[in-house]
């Protein structure tokens, strides 16, 4: 499993990462976090406003800012 | 009902004598910041439910392939119930150049979004009246549509970063959230915001009592009134640098109005704080050259200063 969050490295991107980063240490399983501060990158997703999380190559929130409790129940 | 709160507190709790500047700038103070949260917990509130039924995915479908005039009506519209963030106006911009909407409809969507924004909404309404908030969305509308119509006259496509055009962009199918999941998310959303501006408006309305309480008319008069041709551009000019203080900004400048300054200084000033914003033009600086990113800046202000000569000759 993988988990992508999409930002050119505003503030709220970097929140949005710390927030995946628990939701994967409390569900306790092997995910892999990474972050997507490559334009065109950002874009191949369709995407329009970051931050955003991309979990397997699904887009779960655009423009949001989920907390780590919602994040941990889309990886369940 | 908050006024008569307000009395309460300031002139039996804590026993200051009405009419004093000091009463007189408490008694401001509280009954100011009552009414200002009041207003901005129900109004984001409501703003975020709205707004999450206008993702920028579907303003951008809505506007792809629209021709200029209806196309900056609707994108200036649109502005307004489309979440914006100038930390994804690169993103959002490429999204829309590259799905055919005229460069001149993205501008003006551009300029509305972040011009026409809830805590300016509510601070305006709660401090200055239904008639000036609703000035200021109208005069808004109307500057984010002529400056869309302008630069796409101008034919400025080749000023835009020429890597934009060359840009592959997906579509993916944004998962969509129940009902249920918007209105918890709208709370959030207003808790958090709520929780970053609050310092600004304390200390805004803080000024602002200060100087309804202390600072004579005629000082202000003197300097930024009616007389004075250039408190216009100078009061735009104060404003570029003072952008996401609009929550702190507005109640000083409500004060500055009760002491003689013009509305259309005013309005002009507010504008410049909301749209204009240096930090913004750094992120468009990405995906424009310097040069247009200038016209734009250049084409928004002239249109601010218009309008604020408009409103002090007419007013």
């Amino acid at each position: 499993m993988k988990i992508e969050v999409l930002g050119m490295g505003c503030a709220s991107c970097n929140k949005l990462y710390q927030n995946a980063l628990e939701a994967v240490r409390q569900s306790g399983k092997e995910v892999q976090v990474v972050k997507v501060e490559d334009i065109q990158k950002i874009m191949s997703y369709g995407v329009l406003s970051t931050p955003a999380l991309v979990i397997d190559g699904v887009v779960k929130a655009a423009g949001k800012l989920p907390k780590a409790e919602e994040i941990k129940e889309w990886i369940k | 009902m908050l006024k008569t709160l307000a009395d309460y507190v300031v002139f039996d709790l804590l026993m200051a004598r009405p009419g004093t500047h000091l009463g007189e700038a408490l008694n401001f103070f509280i009954y100011d910041t009552l009414k200002i949260f009041l207003l901005l917990s129900v109004i984001i509130f409501i703003v975020a439910v709205i707004r999450s039924y206008f993702p920028p995915e579907k303003t951008r479908r809505i506007l792809s392939r629209r021709h200029v005039y209806v196309g900056n009506a609707l994108a200036a519209s649109l502005g307004i119930v489309t979440p914006f963030c100038s930390c994804s106006a690169v993103p959002l911009f490429i999204g829309f150049v590259e799905s055919g909407v005229p460069l001149g409809v993205t501008f003006s969507f551009l300029v509305s979004s972040p011009m026409i924004n809830e805590v300016a909404l509510v601070l305006l309404l709660g401090l200055f009246g239904w008639k000036i908030a609703f000035m200021y969305v109208g005069t808004g509308l109307v500057i984010a549509i002529i400056s869309g119509i302008v630069i796409g006259k101008l034919k400025l496509e080749k000023y835009v970063q020429d890597y934009v055009y060359q840009m592959k962009v997906g579509h993916a199918e944004i998962v969509n959230q129940n009902f249920r999941e918007k209105i918890k998310y709208a709370k959030d959303y207003t808790g958090e915001l709520l929780r970053k501006i609050w310092p600004y408006i304390l200390v805004g309305v803080g000024v602002g009592g200060f100087i309804h309480g202390y600072v004579p008319s005629e000082f202000l008069v003197k300097y930024a009134g009616p007389g004075n041709p250039l408190a216009v551009p100078v009061a735009v000019l104060i404003g570029v640098p003072l952008y996401s203080n609009a929550a702190g900004t507005i109640p000083i400048v409500q004060a500055l109005m009760g002491k003689g300054l013009p509305i259309g200084t005013v309005l002009a000033f507010m504008m410049a704080v909301t749209a204009l914003s240096l930090p913004e033009a750094v992120i468009l600086k990405n995906v424009l050259k310097m040069r247009l990113l200038l016209i734009f800046f250049g084409i928004v202000a002239l249109a601010i200063v218009g309008v604020g000569y408009f409103f002090n000759a007419i007013l």
